[in-house]
């Protein structure tokens, strides 16, 4: 099966004040027709930046630098802006946080919807308005003619997001680029509009890059999981994998450092979350080596020299790149020849994997007072 | 005192720290040029719940349930239309500034942005010893040994003493927040979510930094939050808030393992489990909105969304009461059918979906489940 969209070794720097800092380094991944590829990370670890590098969105100080980003056969990055703003909207669109951010308070929720559609599509007026309507009530908008007439900020925060993602629908695009389209909204509408985009991506045949820092939506809506730890990539894999063997320290980390709700409740006090010391490094001090490495319970010396992300047990020297859906890892631990197994002293036996994260009262993380 | 000697002697003897009784807080809707009063928005209406000494009271529920308002009532940021909160046998709903002051130094707040709550211009040193020094506790010298030592009670570093805020990041700017309120050695901390603006592997540290202090200095907490996770990790006791009243008020293990009232179940369906193998469970997602607390819907106010609303549910308020007759230690709930069954997600979850290695490690007494 071809890709749909494949990002390739993606750079995008930023000029501060401070200099220039490197926001998304290398980044490679793709996404399949009809797949939904979740993209999650914290802040600061370039998930959205990447977003906005495919899109050509990014601000006036941000460039990418390296890196190729082929959409349907041609390389974004070097397409004409007339060409890329007949992709944007149309073959790709997207749905942001906050929806009030990216709606016009001035135009009826309808006329927006209309709009691109006679952009794009070629509609009459008053074929777009009645198209518009019909969006309006697909998304599960009730009273979806008076809604149409109606200005943004008098829609609920559910329904605005309801109407922003008939807005990426109207033009039947290829690909979805939704950057954190729950964050906002309250846990039962979360679970609305999570429902409402399943359906929507069982229908058609749209695929989608999910970006969000909420596990519990990837797992909830991925098909494949891209895992970002400042700037870059550390983990690939399909969303089983992922959650029931993850490999890097730091996505192992982030696994248990959520509360799970379906475990049967024991009462408080027995339980401990494990918790990742320290914060993600400044983008003006990135290290060379891991950059997970002053964090990481595993840290070895060789996590001072530069790590590639990897199809598991592969070595850096010689191999051909990870095909999709390989389960993939920045990591010395799973890299052959440069494992802990390969060390003179291994601090971890063969096989076992990391076990960092564990022993009781060790992550304890603040110094008793 | 040891945390087992609190538990001790929350078991013999049950007199609350705190008990609000039938709190309101309603807040004008104004109109017109002569801004006439054309209405009520009941942003807490009726609400009852005892905190007892050393444990952790969750408040649960969405944006407008009422949940901050009920904290900030508490600790009297607003003053409360009505009812009563009785803090250590004095009630304080209606006390003046006088009496406030010095109640305000056992009842303390950690606030969701710790960047608003925390001067600009003050060096965290400054910012730490002012309430010392503003309740007349000690001397600048001795300030200034206590803020080092708080500092590191909360894992950071004394280097900080010189720094600004703008310099933290937000878990640390957080750790902050939470040390500032421990400077007077307060009974009561009423955390406003606490860690609803940090990033998630920053969340664990300091959920984690909350229950060591609780046990190290036997605190007393009331965690508001809308996120579950976090609930249920830290309470002992957990109120669901919506629409300004207590839908269902009882301990952890009840409200995840056998939820009674129907808005518990539904919230607990709609929370997106990391586990990819639970996406296609069975569960119920609620439609609609939550309706304005200016006009709040007749009866029970979650009928409008309730799947098993019935014509008694429109028309009569259901009040808080106890879940179990027999067995006062279930909780309470206000709903005219409450459930009673085990939680839908109680069998939803298979295998543990991780390793124990780093999934929550589970101490003592994993429960009897459901």
């Amino acid at each position: 099966m071809t890709e749909l969209l494949e990002v390739q070794n993606l750079r995008t720097e930023f000029a501060t004040d401070d200099g220039p800092v490197t926001s998304v380094d290398n980044v490679s991944f793709s996404v399949r027709p009809g797949e939904t590829v979740g993209l999650v990370g914290e802040s600061g670890s370039g998930k959205s930046v990447t977003a906005l590098s495919i899109m050509r969105l990014l601000k006036e100080n941000g460039r990418v630098t390296a890196g190729s980003i082929m959409f349907d056969g041609s390389d974004l990055l070097t397409l004409p802006e007339p060409q890329m703003r007949k992709v944007r909207g149309n073959a790709i669109s997207m749905i942001f946080q906050e929806p009030m951010t990216s709606l016009n308070p001035v135009l009826k929720v309808g006329e927006q919807l209309a709009e691109t559609m006679v952009l794009h599509l070629g509609l009459s007026k008053s074929e777009a308005w009645s198209r518009a309507v019909e969006l309006l009530d697909h998304v599960g908008i009730p009273r979806p003619k008076d809604i149409a007439a109606d200005y943004p900020h008098r829609l609920s925060g559910g329904m605005r997001q309801r109407a922003m993602i008939a807005m990426a629908l109207s033009c039947h695009p290829k690909l979805i680029i939704a950057d954190e389209p729950t964050t906002a909204l309250d846990v039962t509408i979360q679970a609305q509009i999570l429902k409402l985009m399943r359906q929507l991506s069982t229908e058609s045949d749209t695929a989608m890059i999910l970006i969000t820092h909420d596990l519990g939506v990837i797992a909830e809506m991925a098909d494949k999981v891209v895992v970002m730890y400042a700037g870059e990539v550390v983990e690939e894999s399909d969303v089983y994998t992922l959650f029931e063997q993850p490999k890097h320290p730091y996505t192992q980390g982030l696994l248990g450092s959520i509360p799970q709700i379906s475990a049967p409740a024991s009462g408080r006090g027995s339980e401990r979350l494990h918790s990742i010391p320290g914060s993600v490094p400044s983008l003006l001090e990135m290290p060379t080596g891991c950059r997970f490495a002053a964090r990481c319970p595993e840290r070895m010396p060789t996590c001072d020299d530069p790590v590639e992300l990897l199809p598991l047990g592969r070595s850096s020297t010689g191999s051909v790149p990870g095909a999709h859906g390989d389960h993939q890892v920045r990591c010395v631990l799973y890299e052959e020849g440069r494992g802990p197994s390969d060390q003179p002293s291994g601090v971890v036996s063969a096989g076992a994997g990391p076990a960092g994260f564990g022993a009781a009262g060790v992550d304890r993380d603040r110094t008793k007072g | 005192m040891t945390a087992a000697e609190i538990e001790d002697a929350t078991a013999d003897d049950r007199r609350p720290l705190l008990e609000v009784v039938d709190l309101r807080l309603h807040y004008p809707i104004k109109r017109g040029v002569i801004s006439r009063t054309v209405g009520h928005v009941k942003a807490v209406d009726g609400v009852s719940f005892s905190v007892y000494p050393g444990e952790t009271l969750g408040i649960v529920g969405e944006s407008g349930c009422g949940k901050s308002s009920a904290g900030r009532s508490i600790i009297r940021l607003e003053t409360p239309t009505s009812g009563s909160v009785i803090f250590d046998g004095d009630d304080i709903s209606q006390a003046g500034e006088r009496s406030l002051r010095r109640v305000r130094s056992e009842l303390q707040m950690v606030f969701q942005d710790p960047y608003a709550s925390l001067n600009p211009q003050l060096r965290i040193g400054d910012l730490l010893a002012e309430p010392l020094i503003a309740h007349h506790r000690c001397s600048r010298a001795e300030a200034k040994k206590r803020v080092r030592e708080i500092l590191t009670t909360v894992g950071l570093n004394d280097q900080y003493v010189n720094r600004y805020p703008h310099e933290l990041s937000g878990g640390q700017r957080q750790r902050v927040g939470i040390a500032r309120a421990l400077m007077l050695e307060p009974k009561l901390i009423v955390c406003d979510e606490p860690v609803s603006a940090l990033d998630v592997s920053i969340q664990a540290q300091v959920l984690n930094l909350l229950k060591d202090l609780q046990e190290d200095f036997g605190l007393t907490y009331i965690f508001i939050s809308h996120g579950l996770g976090a609930i249920k990790y830290i309470s002992d006791r957990i109120a669901v808030m919506y629409l300004g009243k207590i839908m269902e008020l009882a301990p952890t293990t009840e409200i995840f393992n056998r939820p009674s009232h129907p808005y518990t179940e539904l919230l607990l369906d709609a929370y997106p489990e990391p586990d990819p193998r639970l996406r296609d469970r069975e569960r119920m997602v609620i439609e609609g909105d939550v309706p304005s607390p200016a006009d709040p819907p007749s009866g029970c106010v979650f009928h409008t969304r309730c799947p098993y609303a019935q014509e008694k549910c429109r028309i009569e308020v259901p009040q808080l009461e106890s879940i179990d007759a027999a067995d006062s230690g279930r909780g309470q709930v206000a709903c005219h059918f409450p459930l009673d069954k085990p939680s839908r997600r109680a069998f939803a979850a298979p295998e543990p979906a991780r390793a124990g290695r780093y999934s929550a490690t589970s101490g003592h007494g994993s429960g009897e489940g459901a």
